[in-house]
């Protein structure tokens, strides 16, 4: 036992020795949705400016209840905080890239971006009500496209995520009976087929079981090569799922409208616009005391908003519009100093 | 015989009590030592119990009873029950230990018996070597590479044969043949308790006095024989130990679980359907939990300890028997 | 064990059943033989097993190795190069932490149980919380360990991390090296104890010494438990994309929550890191388990 222990200790002395230090980095934790964007951004500020920036992905709840606690500099929601919850905790909400949620489906012969549904259907065949490909609802949307007279299987997201909770924000919109019976929230209770974990799990899932249809996140669908499916808009249009349907759904949508910029972006009117299109949100402290931190974060997502918009879509993200910068500029003068300034200055 | 147990008992009562000497000193800070260190794992894990329930309390209070019995799990409308989640965890584990332990019991056996020498050392490396694939792996293992062949070879296959037929045509019935599910959940924690069961069962059958089993040879049993009424008897106390702790693995393990098992919150007499277990609903919706809901999965992991707790005492009931027989 | 072996196995397996149709009768042979099959059948099973996996996480794995998988740190998505340096070498130093904790207490409390405490209530009850503990989702022990340390802190740590590992560590040691304490002879403790020595020594140089082989396996397991533990880490090390502090203050790089978040990314060059950091991590337990088996030769109780 003796010579595996001391074994052990040398490994230890050898790794701390070798340990490079490093100056203090920004910690924020939260959303998986933008965890990718954020670490891209993060290596490049790194290289950029020789400060670190440290974001993990721990979910959304987790990335709110770790800012009110403190123990990160910043945390990140999908779902946005409402202005009272904003208030009570002193905090000031951002949103920073966009995406969009699309169905995907496994039907043998089909090809991606083919099959049309709308809303009420998805939500219909989520529900367990429609249960066949061959639902004369679904054929009459599709003239001229086959489509087997086989039994869907409906696939969703086990674990909890803001996924999730966008695609039941989107069907409770267009859905009552949805609304009334599962409601929008990060996991729900389905009533009818499989769960997948992560979006890896719901992909492998479809890919798996003939017939299937999962939701899945933009860029997922995309690096998989999974089969889409369009979707009606509220305009009655179906756009391809893509950098400029997301972004019509900003740009059609009214930022103001909600404290911290917190509105949902789905089902957004616009005739070009994806109906299940969401942002991403950043929660920072807005009190002098955390003041100092808060800049740090602050200075990273303006850098970001600079020179991050190219690398954001080389991963399917969306940059947020122009105009909407701007009003988060104004947003950060809130983050005061001791002095009573804006710890950014004047942008 | 006499356990040897007993005897280090009546060893050890002598020793210490008629202990004298000049080293006594160095002798009570080395029984202090282990004494502190035994609290400390009382405290740490009274520690974990009490924040448990504290934050599980919320929930028995709201629901009662029937937290236990009611099978929804919805956030929307805060209505959250244990039940879907408690026989998801039981008959997974049960499905494990069913698989598992005759496996473990027969890779101890054969390495204990069978194996040639040269062999025993790395055939018992590669089995030990099972512990050491981290359940993620085995969890993306099972979901990539063992449920397609699972789903394809034995779901459709069996799906096909019994339906219809009453009992098994329910139990043996995959409505979705994905290959994940309780029955995949159960055969991929059987392969994660293994090698924890087979090693330990391997290291007590090892244990026994070689002269019990020569002295079996020599009356001419066969290996069958010698197994069966030396061996087993004579390991089943530790034997019975070491199932508890897979029992224990295969009741708390998450990650891979969490892959395979479909996740469902639907009660279903198919072993081939999707489910869900304990741990399972802890990993998958802790991060995103809040209020209520937290306080149903704090108050789930307390059920997974009380579970625990009468697995145990089962276990120690069974364990004494054996000891007077 | 050898000397059993040559023993045992000619009258039963190398002697023709023709020759001696008397002394053994047909179903004892049928019985004996089915158990032979079985058990081999069992064995084979379990490598067939190992060798699938092993076979998928080298497949899987062996794309993403490359020169700087072992210098550099881990790198955005779709980067060209980076590695997993400092996940590998976070992963290293919070597991040896957890072990160096949770072994001696580990140790010593499977000693109290087995030598001292024995058949006394606490003992009683200690042994039970701990059996308990032994399938505590490790979900819960991170978030005690949150409670106990990031909340107070203010900060996530590698220190957090390393604490959690060896809550969830401790009890399998304890477990094993209670177990195969007592399973050393009362007579050799005596002896020991005839010759004069307290009971300190005796436990020290005989009992443990007896044990070794017994205690330095449960060590091992509870490593392989603890090097891919994901959920305590991400309540208490959380994770780091670049090379973390010295004094592992704030997140922590670490490989099973690097591979978790990685594996389930849909950009390739992370799903490469991920499936090279489960073959690294998979291939380290192995070769650990490998050098201490073959450093410490196992001295067996008899």
């Amino acid at each position: 036992m003796k010579p595996f222990t001391y074994a052990l200790a040398l490994g230890l002395a050898t790794a701390q020795l070798v340990l490079p230090a490093s100056a203090a980095d920004i910690t924020g934790a939260g959303a998986t949705f933008p965890f990718p964007v954020y670490s891209k951004w993060a290596e490049t500020y790194r290289k950029e400016t020789g400060n670190g920036l440290n974001y993990q992905s721990i979910g959304s709840g987790g990335g709110i209840k770790q800012i009110q606690a403190k123990t990160v500099d910043f945390g990140a929601t999908d779902a946005p905080l409402k202005g009272p919850a904003l208030e009570k905790d002193g905090l000031i909400q951002f949103p920073t890239v966009m995406g969009g949620v699309v169905t995907v489906v496994n039907i043998a012969g089909l090809e991606p971006g083919k099959l049309k549904l709308t809303g009420e259907i998805v939500a219909d065949i989520y529900a367990g009500k429609i249960t066949k490909w061959s639902d004369p609802k679904i054929a009459a949307l599709n003239e001229g496209l086959k489509l087997p007279d086989a039994t869907i299987t409906p696939v969703y997201r086990s674990d909890a995520s803001g996924t999730t909770n966008i695609f039941t924000t989107y069907l409770s919109q267009v859905s009552e009976s949805w609304k009334k019976e599962y409601g929008a929230a990060t996991t729900v209770s389905w009533p009818a087929g499989q769960g997948g974990k992560g979006n890896e799990g719901v992909t492998a899932t479809v890919k798996q079981v003939p017939n299937a249809i999962g939701y899945v996140e933009s860029a997922y669908a995309k690096q998989n090569k999974l089969s889409h499916t369009l979707i009606q808009n509220k305009a009655g249009k179906f756009p391809q799922p893509d950098d400029k349907s997301f972004q019509a759904a900003a740009a059609s949508a009214d930022w103001k409208a909600q404290p911290g910029f917190g509105i949902s972006l789905t089902n957004q009117a616009g005739d070009a616009a994806w109906p299940i299109t969401a942002a991403t949100f950043i929660l920072v402290h807005k009190d002098a005391a955390d003041a100092a931190k808060s800049a740090e974060v602050l200075k990273f997502f303006n850098w970001a908003y600079k020179n991050g918009d190219a690398m954001a879509s080389e991963l399917d993200y969306v940059p947020l519009p122009d105009n909407v910068v701007a009003q988060i500029h104004e947003e950060w003068k809130q983050v005061k100093g001791k002095d009573g300034k804006p710890v950014l200055g004047s942008m | 015989m006499t356990t040897l147990t007993d005897q280090i008992a009546l060893a050890d009562t002598r020793s210490v009590a008629r202990r004298q000497g000049p080293s006594r000193g160095g002798d009570a800070v080395f029984r202090g030592a282990a004494y502190a260190s035994a609290l400390l794992v009382l405290l740490v894990l009274a520690g974990i119990l009490g924040s448990i329930l504290y934050g599980g309390w919320p929930a028995f209070r709201e629901f009662g009873f029937g937290f236990l019995t009611s099978s929804a799990w919805n956030i929307g409308t805060e209505q959250y029950g244990a039940l879907v989640a408690v026989i998801g965890t039981l008959a997974s584990a049960l499905l494990a230990l069913v698989i598992g332990v005759p496996i473990s019991l027969g890779i101890a056996i054969y390495l204990t018996q069978l194996c040639p020498g040269w062999a025993r050392k790395p055939v018992g490396m590669t089995i030990e070597l099972l512990a050491a694939v981290p359940s993620i792996i085995y969890g993306m293992w099972g979901l990539f590479i063992f449920a397609p062949l699972f789903a394809r070879f034995v779901q459709v296959p069996v799906s096909n044969l019994v339906e219809g037929m009453p009992v098994v045509g329910t139990l043996f019935y995959a409505r979705v043949p994905s290959g994940v599910g309780i029955l995949t959940a159960g055969i991929i924690l059987a392969i994660m308790i293994v090698p924890f069961v087979a090693s330990i069962a391997r290291d007590m059958l090892d244990q026994i006095p070689t002269i019990l089993r020569e002295s079996a040879y020599g009356i001419g049993c066969t290996t069958w024989e010698v197994v069966r009424h030396v061996l087993i008897p004579q390991a089943s106390v530790s034997i019975i130990g070491a199932i508890m702790l897979g029992l224990g693995r295969a009741l708390g393990e998450t990650m891979a679980v969490t892959f395979v098992i479909g996740n469902a919150n639907r009660l279903s007499a198919s072993i081939f359907d999707p489910g869900s277990t304990i741990a399972s609903r802890i990993a998958n919706e802790f991060n995103e939990a809040d209020g209520m809901q937290l306080n149903a999965l704090m108050a789930l992991g307390c059920i997974l300890f009380l579970i625990t707790f009468i697995v145990l005492i089962i276990a120690r009931l069974l364990t004494r028997r054996a000891k007077v027989a | 064990m050898d000397a059993a072996n040559t023993l045992a196995a000619p009258p039963a397996g190398t002697v023709p059943p023709a020759k001696r149709p008397s002394r053994v009768r047909a179903s004892r042979r049928t019985a004996d033989r089915s158990l032979r099959i079985a058990c081999t059948l069992a064995t084979l099973l379990g490598a067939i097993v190992l060798g699938s996996i092993l076979m998928m996480l080298i497949v899987e794995g062996v794309k993403g190795l490359s020169p700087t998988l072992l210098t550099q740190p881990t790198p955005g998505p779709g980067s060209e190069g980076g590695g997993i340096a400092n996940a590998i070498l976070g992963s290293l130093v919070m597991t040896v932490i957890g072990i160096l904790i949770a072994t001696p207490i580990g140790v010593m409390a499977g000693t109290y149980l087995a030598e001292y405490g024995r058949a006394s209530k606490l003992a009683d009850v200690i042994r039970f919380l701990n059996d308990i503990l032994l399938s505590a989702p490790s979900i819960l022990i991170g978030l005690f360990v949150y409670t106990l340390m990031v909340r107070p802190m203010g900060t996530y740590s590698g220190w957090a991390g390393a604490v959690a590992l060896a809550i969830i560590a401790t009890p399998v040691i304890v477990r094993t090296t209670e177990d195969m304490m007592r399973l050393v002879p009362g007579t050799l403790r005596e002896a020991g104890a005839a010759l004069g020595a307290p009971p300190s020594v005796v436990i020290r140089s005989v009992t443990w010494r007896a044990a070794s082989a017994g205690i330095v396996t449960g060590i091992i397991l509870a490593l392989a438990r603890i090097a891919g533990e994901t959920a305590p880490l991400l309540f208490t090390a959380l994770n780091n994309n670049s090379w973390f502090n010295a004094n592992l203050m704030g997140g922590v790089a670490n490989l099973p929550v690097m591979i978790y978040q990685f594996a389930l990314s849909p950009y390739p060059n992370w799903q490469q890191l991920a499936w090279a950091g489960a073959l690294l991590i998979t291939v380290t337990i192995l070769a650990l388990s490998v050098i201490a088996r073959v450093v410490i030769k196992p001295q067996r109780a008899r």
